[in-house]
């Protein structure tokens, strides 16, 4: 059955081309883009509990495995000459300093160790999740939020710690208005508890975004036939962006919690 | 019967929730093109404000990606 609906798929592909893509949902086209974003436990069938390893959870752990191996095993040598995986973790470390200077300035650079393990762990995950028949860890909800989370709690509670009450002061715009404040302070209240939705969303919806373009595009090459090469090129194009994309979503997650950070050291606007 | 008007639902509001990338896609578009126009009259001072770029087009990408949320949530979660 499903076998016979690929053949005459196949065929009214030779024949038509980019017509059979275009009714290829109706007609029985099977694209589950959303598929390779499945948990399935790696040892058992079944339930997955709170501590079933999972796929997310080897790749994961494969992504800190790597960032380890680059970070620690890499400059072991500390040669004056780098070798090439020590010149790497060096670019990296430079990178994530220099980030965290320039952003929120000198006195943060005892919580550079943080926003580097956080940097490490999204590239190299973000990364390894573009190899074939690998998973993405993070396109799930339930690996950004918890960094999210732990992002904005740490913030939160550092903010009044390092400021105490005057950390209140973030909310309370002093160069408007007198009348306007109240306004302004729900709508600044708001957005400050917004925030770890959008920063944990943008990077899971990204990353799942991109995964799926790139599912659908292969979809429409197994059906095409011939004329396959047209979305195989474009798999190409998207992979390139991909590739953009997962670094630069990693420096965005990290340059904005450098950004929060900044708020809670020095919350007067 | 209810059923089927239910998934009509779901899948027209998905639709529509799609518009949402491509109004974020505008947005993120006018602060490229923005930050392009100052750091021509001005690329001495653009090396600096690549970071303020990042954060702009990040901020204005998550509307996009939250109605891309929106419409993964109709498909499968309602």
């Amino acid at each position: 059955m499903a076998q016979n609906e690929a053949a005459t798929l196949v065929e009214e592909g030779a024949s038509h081309g980019g017509a059979a893509a275009a009714h290829g949902g109706e007609s029985g086209l099977n694209i589950h883009p959303m598929d390779q974003f499945v948990i399935q436990p790696l040892f058992h069938d079944g339930a997955v509990g709170m501590f079933t390893v999972t796929n997310s959870t080897l790749w994961m752990a494969i992504a800190v495995l790597s960032a380890v191996l680059l970070l620690v095993i890499g400059t072991r040598g500390c040669d004056v000459v780098p070798s090439r995986a020590q010149s790497v973790a060096e670019l990296a470390y430079g990178f994530v300093h220099k980030m965290v200077e320039d952003v929120t300035g000198r006195d943060a650079l005892k919580y550079f160790p943080y926003i580097m393990t956080l940097f490490m762990f999204i590239v190299l995950a973000n990364g390894l999740a573009l190899l074939p028949m690998s998973f993405a860890p993070t396109a799930q909800f339930a690996v950004t939020v918890p960094l999210a989370l732990a992002v904005f709690i740490a913030v939160t509670a550092l903010g009044f710690i390092k400021n105490g009450a005057a950390f209140l002061g973030l909310f309370w715009v002093g160069s408007a208005p007198l009348v306007l404040r109240p306004v302004l302070a729900v709508i600044e209240l708001i957005s400050y508890f917004v925030r770890p939705v959008s920063h944990s969303v943008r990077l899971a919806g990204n990353i799942m975004a991109g995964h799926a373009v790139l599912k659908v595009f292969a979809g429409f090459a197994g059906a095409l036939g011939i004329f396959a090469v047209i979305p195989v090129l474009a798999i190409a194009l998207f992979y390139a962006l991909e590739l953009l994309v997962a670094f630069i979503q990693a420096y965005i997650f990290t340059i904005l919690t450098c950004v929060y950070l900044k708020d809670a050291l020095h919350p007067s606007h | 019967m209810e059923g089927d008007i239910a998934n009509m639902g779901q899948y027209i509001g998905a639709g529509l929730a799609g518009i949402g990338s491509g109004a974020s896609a505008i947005g993120v578009g006018h602060v490229a093109g923005n930050f392009l126009s100052g750091a021509l009259r001005n690329p001495s001072a653009a090396a600096g404000q690549t970071a303020t770029l990042f954060i702009g087009i990040a901020f204005a990408e998550a509307l996009g990606i939250f109605s891309f949320l929106v419409a993964l949530l109709l498909m499968f979660a309602v």
